[in-house]
């Protein structure tokens, strides 16, 4: 799994980081989201998915690797 | 607590094959008897046809989404928008409203409100109001503390959950301790039913006076908050203040009435209620299960830009969409068997603080406090029950942000 951020796009709700601390943070200024770890552990794929899907923005895609429980 | 009529077969089919064409008006009478669900027509909506087209009040023929998907996919697009003098009211025919005041982002779209969003969200990241847990822990134990002095029965409304999010705007805006009594006094009077609408109005421009006021002393000495930081932006007075008023509106009824209706959905629950008790790791989780399951702000408003083509139906450029986070939360193609209050279940993807770039700018805030207060508030009193039979607790019909006006509770003294 690998994941991009649009910084753009982030409104700073706190969803990624909120759902995936491990993967995702939100810089301590502006509030908008910091990837920590663009290709995840197994252990956080499932958050990493999970926190795409709620980000209200739109601001993280997951490329390759399709959603779902990882074994 | 749910008791949908049962639909007969031949009802049934007729629902299916003939979807309705006249449009509806937008459903507001709770099932008698069940003070957490929405109204039945909503669910019935859902089913049918989850992006139906309703009448406005002041003759707008417009749209009611009903469904998940069709209200998150609204809420993400920015086709449509939040602009308030575009929208149709969809509950009473108030003529047409003027742009939104200076300062209210909720009602102005990008960039304008991407201005305001880049400025604000940096002071509600998780992390910083995770650091306000333990002002929240302090202030919900000195609240407890005095509920147990005067013993039971107390109005939690007034004794619990209307100070801790009044308390902690205070933090977050940099209201000095001295002024804290009179700005309670005044978010009292206007968050109270009973206080007739001279005094409200009266509460409320002293609350605009004391914020103008505030952000004036922050811009001669500005200090450690909300408001002493963004004196540093580029942000006018007016604009500063505007932006306490919002916070103020935006952030208190709603998170009070999350804590005061979520404790009467618990204590009309039992098993949840003890669950939540033997297992305070549930608190996150149980948070957003109360979210979904009561869903207190609704519903959201937004008007097309452009014509847009969505769920098979073409919404054309002007037209007012009504979202009812209420039903999409409660819809089972999303959450299983979403009339009940389950704890235990995975709630996330709730629309309760919205979605979209307007997504609630305080919900970390929010959650913190939820999150501290309600199972602060079981382990302090194990015997905590309502005073009254739970029919007679006055449920906030009619109002903006739903709940209950008072809830009278009790407990055993040791
Ligand atoms: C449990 C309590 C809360 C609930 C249920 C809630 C709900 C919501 C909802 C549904 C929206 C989106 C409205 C829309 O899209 O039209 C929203 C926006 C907003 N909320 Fe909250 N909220 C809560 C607590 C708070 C708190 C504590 C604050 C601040 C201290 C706050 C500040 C805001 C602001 C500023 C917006 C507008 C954001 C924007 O337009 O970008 N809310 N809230
Ligand atoms: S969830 Fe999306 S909008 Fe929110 S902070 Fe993360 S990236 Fe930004």
């Amino acid at each position: 799994m690998e994941l991009t951020i649009d910084r753009d796009r982030c409104v700073g709700a706190g969803m990624c980081a909120l759902t995936a601390p491990g993967v995702f943070d939100q810089d301590p200024d502006d509030g908008r989201v910091l990837l920590l770890d663009a290709e995840p552990q197994p252990g956080q794929v499932a958050a990493a998915h999970e926190a795409a899907g709620l980000c209200p923005a739109g601001a993280i895609t997951v490329i390759g690797d399709p959603p779902g429980p990882r074994p | 607590m749910h008791h949908e009529p049962q639909a007969t077969s031949s009802e049934t089919a007729a629902r299916e094959t003939a979807p309705p064409t006249e449009p509806v008006t937008l459903p507001t009478t709770r099932p008698t008897g069940c003070p957490f669900d929405p109204p039945a027509e909503l669910a019935q909506l859902r089913e049918r046809q989850p992006l139906s087209r309703m009448t406005y009040p002041d003759g707008h023929i417009g749209w009611l989404a009903t469904g998940h998907s069709v209200v998150r996919a609204v809420l993400a697009d920015p086709r449509f928008s939040s602009r308030q003098e575009l929208m149709h009211h969809p509950l009473a025919d108030i003529g047409e409203l003027p742009p939104a005041t200076v300062g209210d982002m909720t009602g102005i779209d990008a960039p304008e409100h991407t201005r305001y969003r880049r400025l604000l969200m940096g002071k509600f990241t998780v992390r910083r109001m995770r650091e306000l847990t333990e002002r929240v822990e302090q202030i919900t134990a000195e609240h407890l503390d005095a509920m147990e002095r005067q013993g039971g029965p107390v109005d939690l409304v007034e004794a619990y959950a209307q100070p801790i999010p009044a308390l902690m705007i205070c933090e977050l805006l940099g209201v000095p301790y001295a002024d804290r009594e009179i700005f309670q006094r005044h978010t009292t009077t206007l968050l109270t039913q009973s206080t007739d609408q001279e005094a409200q109005y009266a509460a409320l421009t002293a609350l605009q006076e004391y914020l103008h006021a505030l952000v004036l002393a922050k811009r001669a000495e500005p200090t450690d908050d909300l408001l002493g930081d963004l004196t540093t932006s580029d942000l006018t007075d007016e604009e500063l203040t505007g932006i306490g008023g919002l916070l103020l509106a935006a952030g208190l009824d709603t998170t009070a009435n999350m804590l005061a209706h979520g404790t009467f959905a618990l204590l009309s629950n039992p098993d949840q209620l003890a669950a939540l008790r033997s297992d305070p790791d549930l608190a996150d989780q149980a948070v957003e299960e109360l979210m979904r399951y009561l869903t207190v702000a609704d519903p959201a408003v937004r008007s097309a830009l452009e014509d847009i083509e969505l769920d098979g139906r073409l919404i054309k450029a002007g037209e007012t969409v009504t979202l009812s986070m209420q039903a999409a939360n409660r819809d089972p193609q999303k959450f299983p068997d979403p009339d009940t209050l389950d704890l235990r279940r995975k709630a996330t993807g709730h629309l309760g603080f919205g979605h979209g770039i307007h997504q609630c700018l305080g919900q970390q805030l929010a959650r913190v406090e939820m999150r501290v207060a309600l199972p602060a508030l079981l382990t302090r009193f194990p015997t905590l029950r309502l005073a009254v039979p739970a029919e007679e607790v006055p449920l906030r019909t009619g109002m903006n942000i739903y709940g209950v006006h008072r809830l009278p509770v009790t407990w055993d003294k040791e």
